[in-house]
């Protein structure tokens, strides 16, 4: 075997894929096979691509379309009886394609945008805060045509712009201390990992979350000098990128000396809580990383565990809850959200069938390959109406605009709301116990 | 040429349901066994006037067709090893209809196996074969193979609830078989001669299934044995007490260890084998069927039994045998699951056969499976790229085999022949059996058309092959 391919091997962990038995157990978990109805568009179908062209049997060409329609939502590595690390598999394909293989103009802008001009600065919260919420008036079409988005459509950003939240002006958010003491006795440090999109278009969720923290004995700190969890990045093959951001963020928090960190954002938690791997090679940073996964936590997981709100407001009409893949599926936190939830006096709890299934948001899958993951929306919409709920509950701003969107294609505006567990819970008046 | 049947095949079925790319032919070049051939085209038919014109399209050209549901043969059965066309059936699952005043389901070939016995439950009733692949295979691949599965011991296997096919020959022909009736002796019983044909006499278009009233309750124990004779005689000695448990599945010290390895749940480790039983039926019958196998079993002198309590018990109990393969797959990378079989009786010696074979060959044998039908399920962890261990599996294989064989049993249990078990054939069947068998190929499919290269041994091999030449 000739040098550049055992490199190219190393870095797809082709060694990986040996684990995969080929039982086709994960054909059933896996949403786009679902949809899109065919082996290719599966885990095990990808996983065999990816190895023959490891094993230089096929060309980059054919390996493109199939990862690139990976939702990654990890739904096959909790029913995969043989443990295949399909999300390391799947990472190492997207990162080979992203060195070697060339991209479309509508790839290029809309991750020119999305990686160099959002999410890696520092100055991205205020950014895309500001910005978003000056175009908010004109709408998000306008701002997506002036950066040349709208031109090299469909990005459909359009669809996207109708569902935004009203955002706070940019002062408010500038006015919000980055020490908040606990409300009463505090019983727990926390440092608080705000997210990007959750810290600009979601910035209300936010603040809710704060107020829940405190309520609940937590002082919370936010450090200044956080940054993207690099999630996205890593899930576009831009790993070195994502292991910078790391850097940062463990930076950040080992300067407050916290208990936990907290985060309310599925897909950046799943991300904090897997740095360590992000470090495989350097034993310094790893132990440093391990550090800080050892102390995220999920909004939902740090209620729970601290216990000290009662839920005193009646929330009407039957509520369901979509997880997020990444909590559910990486994070591993399945209950907490439900404990809280039915907390709740007189909570009408409807488990949606596929609950755990994958809404289709997946990152920036839904600006990327819109009309594929409008069809797994639409078949989450289905069993969402089945249970005639009223609320639809998410605890990740991806899935929370997705289920927005979807409740507008049903047209359901009127009558369906989709909240962040924690609006849930905040429009429930917690009091401490 | 070859240009020219796709061109025809493309005004039977268009794209997107039929395939052509690179990508797509190599998603259908496996199944969950072993090897990989690319095929010419993937077709995914939605009914039978599709598979009849595709086959007859293939017969005129003389193209290999194989039939594929989920691709979860261990066996084999779907590999296209000729090139040609595949032709998925894992989109049409839109049939299932329950009638429950005949006792019997119509599905479609795309359904999948647990969704059948799901549908049947809202009825009281049940559909028996139990494959643990079932939420995964399809009907279609079961028939093919004649799948079994735990419940085997009490309820048989798949064949034994068919009662009525439609089928689509080799030359393209439609025609039906059997009925709706559990009584039917007109002419010859062609429905079970296509039952586990492994699709290479026929293709199944849709079949009639017997359903049967659901047991309203059910029992679990698990006994520890010391050694294993013990636990084999066991089996023997409560199938003789006039008790039929549902289910009696096996599992080794090497099955138990790598459980509690890979998820620690307090099993014995220093017990040789452990027994799982479940008993299905009336509540008060099974209650006192188990205190009777529980008496059993323990004057024989089983270290310890349990018997679950309460639903969640046995869960807790059946959880240790599911996580068995999951286990032993932590061992070594690749996992070879056979099915060989033999009478009940000789459980014990066979266990000891597969000891020796491990031994002599120095090879990662694990043995646990649905002991109570003799259908044991020896498990070879390896590493497909050490050649020189595979030749080591390879030749523990045909000794598993053979000694299957000289204790009166068969290759295969419920898996099927495929190309995995193909060159053992004759040393089961002899040279007429095999003869016989080929002549009913040659009159169902005289162009060698319909899924060639399986069950019959190629010329010149008579040797399993797991190695990459």
């Amino acid at each position: 075997m000739n040098d550049s391919l055992r490199k190219l091997q190393d870095k797809i962990n082709y060694e990986k894929t040996f684990a995969c038995v080929q039982c086709g157990y994960c054909l059933p978990a896996c949403p786009t096979y679902e949809t899109m109805k065919k082996e290719t568009h599966s885990p095990r179908g990808r996983i065999n691509l990816v190895k023959q062209f490891a094993e230089g049997k096929l060309d980059i060409n054919v390996l493109q379309d199939p990862i690139d329609k990976c939702l990654g939502c990890n739904a096959c590595t909790v029913v995969c009886p043989s443990d295949v690390e399909y999300n390391k598999i799947l990472e190492g394909a997207k990162q080979v394609l992203e060195e070697q293989q060339p991209k479309t103009k509508k790839q290029k802008i809309a991750e020119k945008l999305l990686f160099e001009d959002i999410f890696p600065s520092r100055k991205w919260m205020k950014r895309v805060g500001d910005l978003t919420w000056f175009y908010q008036a004109s709408g998000l079409k306008k701002f997506a045509e002036k950066t040349g988005l709208a031109k090299v459509a469909p990005l459909s950003l359009d669809q996207f712009s109708q569902v935004l939240p009203n955002l706070p002006s940019p002062s408010e958010r500038r006015r919000r201390l980055h020490r908040i003491p606990a409300k009463g006795k505090s019983r727990i440090k926390v440092g608080f990992f705000t997210g990007c999109i959750m810290d600009s278009i979601f910035f209300e969720i936010n603040q809710k979350t704060i107020d829940l923290l405190t309520l609940a004995g937590a002082e919370v700190v936010i450090p200044e000098m956080q940054t993207c969890c690099g999630a996205l990045h890593a899930h576009t093959g831009k790993i070195g990128h994502s292991r910078l951001l790391a850097k940062k963020n463990i930076e950040a928090f080992e300067a407050e000396s916290v208990d936990y960190i907290i985060n309310n954002a599925g897909g950046c938690g799943a991300r904090l809580i897997e740095y360590e791997e992000l470090f495989d090679d350097d034993p310094e940073w790893r132990e440093r990383a391990k550090t800080f996964s050892n102390k995220t936590r999920d909004i939902s997981e740090i209620l729970v565990e601290l216990d000290r709100l009662t839920f005193t407001q009646p929330i009407a009409g039957p509520v369901t809850y979509q997880a997020s893949c990444h909590m559910l599926n990486v994070q591993k936190v399945v209950n907490a959200p439900l404990k809280l939830i039915k907390e709740i006096p007189n909570i009408d709890y409807r488990e949606m069938e596929g609950a755990d299934r994958c809404c289709g948001s997946a990152g920036i899958y839904n600006i990327v390959n819109f009309e594929d993951s409008m069809k797994i929306l639409d078949n989450k919409m289905i069993h969402m109406k089945e249970t005639q709920a009223k609320i639809i509950v998410t605890t990740n701003p991806g899935c929370l605009l997705q289920m927005k969107l979807g409740i507008k294609r049903e047209n359901l505006a009127s009558t369906v709301r989709a909240l962040h567990l924690v609006e849930l819970l905040h429009e429930a008046r917690p009091v401490q116990k | 040429m070859e240009n020219d049947w796709l061109r025809e095949l493309e005004q039977i079925v268009a794209p997107p349901r039929l395939m052509t790319s690179l990508a797509d032919r190599h998603s259908y070049s496996y199944d969950a066994s072993f090897g990989s051939y690319l095929p010419e085209a993937v077709i995914q038919v939605m009914c039978t006037k599709e598979v009849s014109e595709v086959i007859k399209l293939a017969n005129r050209h003389q193209i290999p067709v194989y039939p594929r549901g989920q691709g979860t043969s261990l066996s084999g059965g779907p590999l296209p090893v000729k090139g040609g066309i595949v032709l998925d059936f894992s989109q049409w699952d839109q049939k299932l209809e329950i009638y429950p005043d005949d006792l019997v389901a119509v599905v479609s070939p795309g359904v999948l196996t647990a969704a059948i016995n799901q549908a049947a439950e809202k009825y009281g009733l049940m559909y028996p074969p139990d494959p643990s692949s079932g939420h995964v295979a399809t009907i279609g691949g079961n028939l093919g193979e004649n799948a079994g599965g735990p419940r085997g011991l009490k309820y048989g296997v798949t064949k034994d609830y068919v009662i009525g096919l439609e089928v689509v020959t080799p030359e393209g022909h439609i025609i039906r078989t059997g009925g709706r009736t559990i009584k039917n002796v007109t002419g010859y019983d062609l429905t079970k001669l296509i039952v586990g044909s492994e699709g290479t006499l026929g293709v199944i278009t849709e079949a009639t299934l017997r359903l049967i009233p659901k047991p309203p309750a059910r029992k679990t124990m698990m006994a520890v044995f010391a050694d294993l004779p013990t636990s084999g005689t066991a089996i023997s000695k409560v199938l003789r007490s006039g008790i039929l448990p549902a289910k009696i599945e096996l599992m080794d010290q090497a099955s138990i260890r790598a459980v509690e390895q890979f998820q620690p749940m307090g099993l014995p480790i220093d017990a040789a084998a452990i027994l799982l039983i479940e008993l299905d039926g009336h509540p008060k019958a099974i209650q006192e069927e188990m205190e009777k196998t529980n008496h059993i079993l323990t004057e024989l002198g089983a270290k310890e039994t349990i018997v679950a309590q309460t639903e969640e018990e046995a869960e807790r109990l059946w959880k240790a045998r599911k996580l068995v393969s999951p286990a032993i797959a932590k061992i070594k990378p690749t996992k070879i699951s056979e099915d060989a079989t033999v009478p009940r009786s000789k459980i014990p010696e066979m266990i000891q056969r597969l000891n020796q074979i491990k031994e002599k060959y120095q090879i990662h044998l694990v043995v646990f499976g649905h002991a109570g039908d003799g259908n044991l399920h020896p498990n070879i962890l390896c590493d497909k790229r050490d050649k020189e261990e595979m030749i080591r599996v390879e030749q523990a294989i045909a000794e598993i085999f053979a000694a299957a064989i000289d204790l009166g049993g068969t290759l295969s249990g419920e898996h099927g022949i495929g190309t995995m078990k193909a060159p053992f054939l004759e040393q089961e069947l002899g040279p007429l059996g095999v003869m016989m068998m080929k002549r009913l190929k040659k009159a169902w499919d005289p162009n060698n058309i319909l899924n060639p290269g399986k069950i019959f041994p190629e010329p010149g091999i008579s040797k399993l092959v797991l190695r990459d030449e």
